[in-house]
């Protein structure tokens, strides 16, 4: 059955939605130039070099802190060089300058050709976004390594820097939802349910999690210090309601915006199921919320919040598996086109990613697996899986699609170096995870290994010496995938300048569809 | 199909999508937190944990500002394992002034929710400044910088601060007023230290940094490991009669 077939399954007003959105792919494809005119894009490049120089220096930073585990003297004993101060300058570069770059310019792209509507507020209030995010991440990022921190994961700027991001995230909501609101769709698309989701929810967290009160209300000089609202098990349990859905709403429901746009657009495909897009958007958005307790099982926190945080994070395996399904499945008919375009490749291997580390996750938040792996690489590698497989696979083929498409050049520079970042990137990844999983299962049984006397039989220290090989072997992926990326920019660079070469160019999939 | 007819008007209204959205996404965190604060038995009830003093709360401050947390977890779970390794495990009670809490994620190195008075203040200068001079296979960074002198002219600021999070700094007698007394009674071996230990019971004191005439950083993060899980005696603690679910 051919997958115009499956879309035309349900009745008929489905047919009629998902036949809007095939018109819409079709009149937008990059081979068409005469839907360009009124859109606001030079904002959108911005972002995307952006995400590229942010996704260099964080992936970097990560590399550096990988090695930093495996020989200590990398710290340089300098205040700014440590572990624990350039952890969270990687951590909230990929996240929030890498991941937030990329998901601010593919949103007010899509939503610009999916409403066929330009920017709310026009070019000036899309740039003060811009600059406005970008100050954000200078302000925040030089303030870790001088030591200004919450100390709360994923959270960490000062309250300033979040008062200041509160203006910059509101300016964003508007131009999104005025951008939707003035669309000449009749429908709003299904990557907009996704992005304004992202949007919404990651304002609602930002809010709550990061009440505070500065001392400088009470008659302190520090401008940089505060305390949080809440102490103790409340605030483990904000700050975790927070943090799991900074991956739940900026890792994962924005890059399903991304995967809703760009795998139909890549793959010349309609998404394969209307019906299935709204049960798992729903299902989504309200189960993971739920799921935060499921970083602090067998903590102080009450026993009734573990149980319904795990309970509901295994149900949340359902809907992840919906929103992969429906990405895979648009493929239907397109698969010899993995073949042929590394470009479609980084899209659909990011979502098996995507489906692997969303089954391991329900299956971590199970309190007899946690036991065994909190506190462990376990816990990094899977993280490692969802923002490397996933989230940066996506973003890498969403840029690949994009250069050409906002410079107007005729392919890329070269499909091969594509390919071979492909190639890289993922034998990094796996060096990665596999490092994790071993050395992650193997500090937690060490911890609780027993001998025949009854005596614990490993010192702590003894699991700190079992794990160097695997932290040189995670370094040396990590630095795979650095150099992947530098090969992506070196690539996107030579496009931009325009030596595209055009015998090895990948087809515009309007050429390619011309020619099938 | 009616999910399908139903939903047309959700995705042909930008202010109902928006509605719909937040009403989906606020009810688990409203259902997981809010009892949090309202559940007698969340905090058990147990004797000794008191506010910070002055110095360990100096020393606190930079325990969060070298983003130690990203190793170290303060948190020991209820296994055998981890009772015999680190000791009983850790109660909600025991953090219940840390804003923000120290629980932490991870545990390249081990747990420090009860290190305090398992090593020498000797021990921990040198391991800080360097703790490979000391535990060769350690992969810590060395933190020589915590050497310098100790910033602390604003701290009865911080106090009041938490003060008004419900840190019961006002029920000890002049703890505000004299929080920079306080700080330097707990660091200096000579000093008076009897206003220090009304208000602080079972507080550490001496010369935390080797270098008797200066308060350093050293001095602040050093006393506050040495606080570290000590307030309460577990000799008497009884989980029934404090209240404890778990």
């Amino acid at each position: 059955m051919s997958p115009r077939k499956r879309a035309c399954t349900p009745p008929r007003r489905a047919v009629r939605v998902n036949e809007e959105a095939t018109v819409t792919l079709q009149t937008n494809a990059p081979g068409a130039r005469t839907d360009t005119g009124p859109y606001h894009e030079g904002v959108v490049k911005a972002f995307v070099l952006a995400a590229l120089a942010w996704g260099v220096i964080g992936f970097m930073a990560g590399d550096f802190i990988a090695w930093q585990l495996a020989f200590p003297a990398l710290n340089l004993d300098t205040p700014w060089t440590t572990f624990g101060r350039v952890r969270p300058l990687h951590t909230s570069v990929v996240i929030f300058a890498f991941g937030g770059n990329v998901l601010l310019g593919t949103s007010l792209y899509v939503v610009q050709r999916t409403s066929r509507a330009a920017l709310y507020g026009g070019p000036l209030l899309a740039w003060i976004v811009f600059w406005g995010y970008q100050g954000f991440l200078l302000l925040a990022g030089s303030g870790y390594l001088m030591g200004i921190t919450q100390s709360r994961e994923y959270a960490e700027p000062e309250w300033y820097a979040d008062l200041y991001l509160a203006v910059v995230w509101l300016l964003y909501l508007t131009i999104f939802a005025g951008t939707l609101i003035k669309r000449r769709e009749p429908h709003i698309y299904v990557a907009n349910w996704f992005y304004l989701a992202f949007i919404i929810t990651v304002a609602l967290l930002h809010l709550g999690n990061n009440m505070a009160l500065p001392v400088v209300l009470f008659g302190g000089d520090s401008w940089t210090k505060s305390y949080s609202f809440f102490a103790g098990v409340q605030d483990a349990m904000t700050q975790w309601w927070y943090g799991h859905n900074a991956v739940g709403f900026f890792l994962t429901a924005g890059f399903l915006a991304i995967m809703y746009y760009f795998v139909p657009k890549q793959a010349q495909r309609p998404v394969y199921s209307y019906r299935l897009s709204i049960v798992h958007f729903w299902a989504l958005i309200f189960l993971y919320i739920w799921a935060g307790p499921h970083h602090l099982h067998h903590t102080a926190l009450p026993d009734w919040t573990q149980t319904l945080g795990m309970v509901f994070s295994i149900m949340l395996w359902m809907p992840s598996w919906g929103g992969m399904i429906n990405g895979l499945m648009t493929l239907s008919g397109a698969w010899d086109k993995l073949r042929t375009d590394p470009v479609l490749r980084f899209l659909v291997v990011s979502i098996a990613f995507y489906g692997m580390s969303t089954f391991e996750g329900p299956m971590m938040a199970i309190k007899a697996v946690n036991a065994l792996s909190h506190y462990t690489d376990w816990t990094v590698g899977h993280v490692h899986s969802g923002a490397l497989g996933w989230v940066a696979f996506i973003s890498f083929g969403s840029l690949y699609y994009l250069v050409p498409v906002l410079w107007k050049r005729p392919g890329l520079y070269s499909v091969p170096l594509v390919s071979l970042h492909f190639w890289i990137a993922t034998i990094g990844i796996v060096l990665y995870i596999t490092a994790m999983w071993v050395s992650g299962i193997m500090q937690g049984l060490m911890w609780r290994a027993y001998d025949e006397m009854g005596f614990l039989q490993y010192s702590f220290l003894e699991s700190v010496k079992a794990m160097h090989p695997y932290y040189v072997i995670r370094a040396t992926g990590g630095l795979l995938f650095v150099a992947g990326a530098l090969i992506m920019v070196y690539n996107l660079a030579r496009t931009i300048a325009g030596s595209a070469r055009p015998a090895e160019a990948r087809p515009t999939p309007a050429e390619a569809s011309a020619a099938s | 199909m009616s999910i399908v007819r139903h939903h047309e008007r959700l995705e042909t209204s930008v202010l109902l999508l928006v509605v719909g959205i937040i009403l989906t996404v606020i009810i688990g965190g409203i259902v997981e937190i809010v009892p949090l604060f309202t559940i007698a038995s969340t905090i058990e009830k147990v004797d000794g944990v008191r506010p910070y003093t002055p110095l360990e709360l100096a020393g606190r401050d930079i325990y969060v500002r070298e983003g130690c947390y990203a190793c170290h977890s303060q948190m020991i779970r209820p296994f055998r394992d981890e009772l015999e390794r680190y000791g009983h495990y850790s109660l909600a009670a025991e953090s219940m002034y840390d804003h923000p809490f120290q629980w932490g994620s991870k545990r390249t190195g081990p747990d420090l929710a009860r290190v305090g008075g398992k090593y020498s203040h000797e021990w921990h200068r040198r391991h800080l400044i360097n703790p490979r001079s000391v535990v060769p296979e350690s992969v810590m960074p060395g933190y020589p910088h915590l050497m310098r002198d100790l910033d602390y002219h604003d701290i009865d600021a911080h106090l009041r601060t938490l003060s008004h999070l419900r840190v019961p700094y006002d029920g000890l007698e002049g703890a505000i007023e004299h929080a920079r007394e306080d700080l330097e009674a707990q660091a200096d071996p000579t000093a008076d230290k009897t206003d220090l230990k009304a208000r602080y019971p079972k507080v550490a004191t001496g010369d935390f940094d080797g270098v008797p005439d200066r308060i350093t950083e050293m001095d602040a993060l050093v006393a506050y490991l040495q606080m570290l899980g000590t307030l309460v005696d577990f000799t008497t603690f009884d989980p029934a009669r404090a209240g404890a679910v778990r």
